[in-house]
């Protein structure tokens, strides 16, 4: 082997390893025996895990990131998945502005788009409803699905539509038996990838409904500052796993390259 | 197939709704976010409506300033790292095999997506005394005794460093994918090793995405709030920390919105000045 290829092979490894080390110690340190923050672990104990399930007090958090998550993709792909069909059928200048529209959140820091949720909802006095961080988080993520659908639309083949069209079907025809089962796998990309930022989310959920609702994030925070506590590495790997499963689903039933934006070979 | 409009005003319906969703709990929560910044702050979560500059003044005050000054080295230091280690590592993902690449993409997203909660308190976990590299420099022998090494500057820069990364292969993932693999053989053909044609080629091939890649991490780094406070000492915090701390902790609504109307500033601007170099790049 030549030298440029093992150091660029060694640099490689190198800047894998780094990246997946902290979740190895945090692993490690879940199943520690005792209540004791150590690495190698002493002794071995799932019993951390137990307490993530069990114990109310990480529980709710649990169930509380899970109900927003799942309620705020939902959404998101609900106000997504008009404006990409919208903007594959026509090509208005319209379209393009509630596209771009949806685009901003993402674009912006975080802390910002969570300081106008909170002024706003307390102008109003909806602070600290749940509905609110549903909506926000379906919001500031929106620009997710738009993305994975408008990919999505641009794949279709017209000459399916077309063909289905002369031989008589109605729009809506048209929709439910040629255009939904191929967009499909963007429908559930789009899904998934809210599903999984919302649940991480710490910023906009705090700004909305942090004085009522803990979320699990909120929760290894909080714990964080008030002293160590096994269940927090316990909670991180679950969160971890689920998202790199989810990822993984996404890859396995759609092209992971070309949703983010390799050129297909 | 592809109409220009619909026929009947009634088409318009599908999109009506998500642009009345967007506007309603986007644009408008916005404009309040602008005016609060103009009411008078009465303490402990009050505040007056009536139009005043003074939150707007103390943006010019020391204290304002050094946390401008601590956000800006940190955003800075970490885009540098960010695209100096990102930049090359892309560059073999999208050299390495499909199953290679599917891989590292499905570990970035994760690292990229998980709670900044999550990332501080592996970090910190990593950086301690009894769990961490302290453990290994000290069977290492690096070091006599292990020692702690968070919180620190040091520390804020390897967390926020750790995930402006992944934010950075995913912005170049595209671009490099798209490299004519007959451009390094041309180089080699020519004689050069495959480290000189990275280095005399490829980068320099590069220099615009670089550049927006490089504004972009900043901007993404300014918005990290958890790392510097889990990480760092409040004298590393960034803006983003002492905007939510305002808001939340200090109960300063039309402090904290003035501060937000600021750093968007700054983020606009720098989004615009992105357009203009890619503008420039495409052109040159």
């Amino acid at each position: 082997m030549k030298l440029g290829k093992i150091l660029s092979t060694l640099f490689f490894w190198i800047v894998g390893i780094v990246t997946i080390a902290p979740f190895v110690v945090i692993a490690g340190v879940s199943v520690n025996e005792r209540k004791s923050l150590t690495f190698p672990p002493e002794g071995f104990n799932l019993g951390w895990y137990g307490d993530l399930f069990l114990d109310a007090e990480w529980r709710e958090p649990l169930m509380t990131s899970l109900t927003i998550a799942i309620c705020a993709s939902l959404l998101a792909v609900l106000i997504a998945f008009p404006v990409a069909w919208f903007n594959w059928r026509y090509r208005t200048g319209f379209g393009k502005l509630v596209a771009g529209l949806g685009a901003m959140p993402f674009l912006l820091p975080p802390v910002i788009t969570a300081m106008g949720f909170l002024t706003f909802f307390i102008i109003l006095g909806y602070y600290g409803e749940f509905w609110t961080v549903v909506v926000a988080h379906a919001i500031f993520l929106v620009t997710l699905p738009l993305v994975s659908l408008s990919l999505g639309f641009e794949d279709i083949d017209t000459s399916l539509v077309e063909a289905s069209r002369s031989m008589g079907a109605s729009e809506t025809t048209v929709l439910r038996t040629v255009v939904l089962p191929m967009i499909r796998p963007y429908v559930i990309s789009g899904f998934c990838f809210v599903f999984v930022i919302s649940l991480n989310e710490y910023i906009i959920a705090v700004m909305t409904v942090g004085a009522v609702f803990e979320t699990l994030p909120m929760k290894i925070f909080n714990a964080l500052r008030y002293g160590y506590t096994p269940v927090m590495a316990a909670a991180s790997v679950v969160f971890v796993a689920s998202t790199v499963l989810i990822f993984s689903l996404v890859a396995a039933f759609s092209d992971l390259p070309k949703l983010l934006g390799a050129r297909s070979k | 197939m592809i109409q220009s409009r619909p026929r009947t005003p009634l088409g318009y319906l599908p999109i009506l709704l998500p642009a009345f969703a967007l506007i309603a709990f986007y644009i408008v929560p916005f404009g309040s976010m602008v005016g609060m910044s103009f009411f008078h702050n009465l303490g402990g979560g009050a505040y007056e409506e009536v139009f005043t500059l003074e939150n707007y003044a103390r943006l010019v005050s020391p204290f304002f300033l050094s946390v401008l000054g601590t956000s800006f080295e940190v955003a800075f230091l970490v885009a540098l790292f960010a695209i100096v280690i990102g930049f090359p590592f892309t560059y073999l993902l999208v050299n390495a095999r499909r199953g290679t690449q599917v891989f590292w993409l499905i570990v970035m997203l994760s690292v990229l997506s998980l709670s900044e909660a999550i990332i501080g308190f592996a970090w910190s976990t990593l950086l301690s005394r009894t769990a961490g590299i302290g453990v290994l420099f000290e069977a290492l022998g690096l070091t006599e005794k292990a020692q702690s090494y968070a919180p620190s500057l040091g520390a804020v820069l390897a967390g926020v460093t750790y995930i402006a990364m992944p934010y950075a292969v995913l912005l170049l993932y595209p671009i490099l994918s798209r490299i004519e693999p007959d451009i390094e053989q041309a180089s080699r053909t020519l004689g050069a090793s495959p480290l000189r044609a990275f280095f005399n080629v490829i980068v320099p091939m590069h220099r615009t995405p670089i550049v927006v890649s490089f504004v972009m991490i900043f901007v993404f780094t300014l918005g990290s709030y958890l790392l510097p406070q889990i990480l760092g000492r409040p004298t590393n915090w960034t803006l983003s920390v002492v905007i939510s701390d305002q808001a939340l902790l200090q109960s300063n609504m039309p402090f904290a919105a003035a501060l937000s109307i600021f750093l968007m500033t700054v983020t606009i601007l720098l989004v615009l000045l992105v357009t203009l170099i890619n503008r420039k790049g495409a052109k040159a």
